[in-house]
């Protein structure tokens, strides 16, 4: 609705309608629920009432609101509520850090690739091909086995594998500006390549890698919480939300709370960053 | 003829990415940071074996040689050895696939059963309580990771109500249907949160078509303009998104299966990374990275069978 007073003038838009408000709920409630477990693990250290590894031997597998553990205890005794929270920074270091390599690669990786085309680009996306070939996990798994279970090897293997889908999205849509008004101006004024592709076309293309970036991430978070549930994650003792779940299998029939409690964390997590990813997708779409 | 022409140049096409995973796989045993002989044989080692496995890997020659033996032996349908079993990667993986299909089958199907009446009634509620309803329970089907739906299905289901089994695979079909419900269901239903989304789309998209104006001209009843012309035309659409998720759903299969214990080929993949028995990864990477390929090539195959405006480029 801004579009037609942009040209005349740019810095005043129409008031916001309810209407407009009402249908960005959505996203709202998911950068809503992301901020919540940002913060949550940011002040783990602070707002945390246990060491998250500290094991209260006289007190296993308490229920949750006895004594002054607030969501009980594990097999170990050690307080679920302190884990959950400092698990939160080790899930959000995967759903961010694995993602913003994967992003910035494949994005990069699929702006060479159009942008030269003939081919380079066959070359470069026969090597998409193939890794699309095998299921994601399997080829994770597959990485893991050569260098070994761990947090650092599960980065790995993920940076290795989930660049892929970036790559094929930008490629596509760096065929489409490339051919574009902005870049033969740019051609024509002599730029170089590598200025036309980072300085003109990338702001163009960016927005459809941004806004799967944010279903990556809940791939992502995915993948790391299966690692870790079996068990070639995240490895002892430090907490995480999928090993959590792994963890407390063997109880879960008398001790539901153990595995609902990170379940949940994550299902926040991802319903969050769900909300946030389809809004921007469907306001991208309406504006297409 | 113009039919022959498409699937004969997809087959084509397919070749390259069938010659990269067999090099894919070759390497899982090349890139082991050390004497790969030394890692795989572990606490089994003897010299014997040792001397056996060297050989038969041909590590003392140029690469493209060994590779060259890998595929010699691949066509003979020779995968290697287990080390930590003891026979031939071949027949561990030839006993474990079936489980594998009937769990990827099985939740195929029950994703479809699940998502086609709900897609539609979404598409034409659009915007309304059961369309807002069925979107919100998806996306967070979505959100949740596979393995936990699966542990909260067990709980429900199998600890307090005791109806479905926790775990096994049975011995004849009644019994997979009944065993494998609770894994397929949990697989279905991440699947359906995909499945439905894109198929809700496509029939709105069909919705808007003119030729249902026709339809609806002729005055066809309500129920034939949506069976006859509007659910044909958006399946077409979901035959092609059941076969770009189909590695997904391959991969939750991986996962599943360890939650319910079932001895299928992604038990046997998390299980041999324990054991280091890397022969074994690899056989099975090769497996699942030739279904994808084979499955994909199915999909477009199956999408030019049903559309008559498909051809090659």
């Amino acid at each position: 609705m801004t579009e037609i007073a942009a040209g005349v003038t740019p810095h005043r838009r129409a008031p916001r309608s309810w209407a407009v408000w009402r249908g960005r709920i959505p996203l709202y409630i998911g950068i809503g629920l992301i901020a919540a477990v940002v913060v949550a693990a940011l002040l783990a250290p602070v707002i945390a009432p246990f060491d998250p590894t500290a094991q209260d031997i006289l007190n296993t597998l308490a229920s949750p609101g006895t004594g002054k553990h607030l969501l009980g205890t594990d097999q170990f005794g050690r307080d679920v509520l302190s884990r959950l929270l400092y698990a939160g920074r080790i899930d959000l270091l995967i759903a961010f850090g694995a993602t913003a390599v994967t992003l910035t690669f494949g994005t990069l990786f699929g702006l060479v690739s159009g942008y030269y085309g003939g081919r380079i680009d066959a070359v470069m996306m026969r090597f998409v091909d193939l890794v699309f070939a095998f299921p994601f996990i399997v080829l994770v798994l597959a990485i893991i086995a050569i260098l070994g279970p761990g947090l650092r090897n599960m980065f790995i293997a993920i940076w290795i594998v989930s660049w892929v889908p970036y790559a094929r999205l930008v490629r596509g849509e760096v065929l489409v500006a490339k051919r574009q008004e902005y870049v033969m101006a740019a051609r024509a004024l002599d730029y170089g390549s590598p200025r036309i592709m980072v300085g003109h076309i990338l702001p163009n293309v960016i927005t459809p890698p941004l806004v799967y970036s944010m279903l990556d991430a809940v791939s992502n978070v995915g993948i790391g919480a299966a690692l870790g549930f079996l068990g070639l994650g995240v490895q002892d003792p430090t907490a995480e939300w999928g090993k959590m779940i792994a963890d407390s299998q063997s109880f879960m029939a008398t001790n539901w709370w153990l595995p609902t409690a990170p379940g949940v964390a994550i299902a926040i997590l991802g319903l969050g960053l769900s909300l946030v990813g389809d809004n921007l997708a469907d306001r991208l779409r309406a504006k297409g | 003829m113009e039919r022959f022409g498409f699937i004969g140049g997809r087959l084509l096409q397919a070749i390259p990415v069938v010659l990269g995973v067999t090099i894919v796989s070759f390497f899982i045993l090349r890139l082991i940071p050390g004497d790969p002989v030394l890692v795989m044989l572990g606490t089994h080692y003897t010299p014997q074996r040792a001397a056996q496995l060297r050989a038969n890997l041909g590590l003392d020659k140029a690469v493209w040689e060994q590779y060259y033996l890998f595929m010699r032996h691949l066509v003979q349908g020779n995968l290697g050895d287990s080390v930590y079993y003891r026979i031939p990667v071949g027949h561990l993986v030839w006993q474990r696939l079936p489980v594998t299909l009937w769990l990827a089958a099985y939740s195929t199907v029950i994703a479809i059963v699940i998502s086609v009446p709900l897609a539609t009634l979404s598409a034409l509620r659009r915007n309304r309580v059961a369309d807002q309803a069925t979107r919100t329970i998806f996306l967070l089907a979505f959100a949740m990771p596979p393995f936990w739906i699966g542990l909260v299905l067990i709980l429900v289901f199998s600890l307090h109500w005791h109806l479905l089994p926790i775990s096994g695979y049975g011995s004849n079909v009644p019994d997979h249907l009944y065993n494998l419900f609770l894994p397929s269901l949990t697989i279905a239903l991440g699947f359906a949160a995909i499945l439905i989304r894109t198929l809700r789309n496509s029939i709105l998209n069909v919705l808007d078509a003119d030729y249902l104006d026709t339809a609806r001209a002729k005055g066809l009843s309500q129920f034939r303009i949506l069976r006859r012309h509007v659910l044909r035309n958006a399946l077409l659409s979901g035959v092609t998104v059941i076969g770009v998720n189909l590695s997904y759903l391959i991969g939750s299969t991986v996962v599943i299966e360890n939650v319910f214990a079932l001895p299928g080929l992604g038990q046997l993949l998390a299980s041999s990374i324990f054991t280091r028995d890397l022969s074994v990864v690899q056989g099975i990477t090769l497996v699942f990275g030739l279904g994808v390929v084979a499955t994909n090539l199915l999909t477009d195959v199956t999408y030019a069978a049903l559309d008559p405006r498909v051809s090659y480029d």
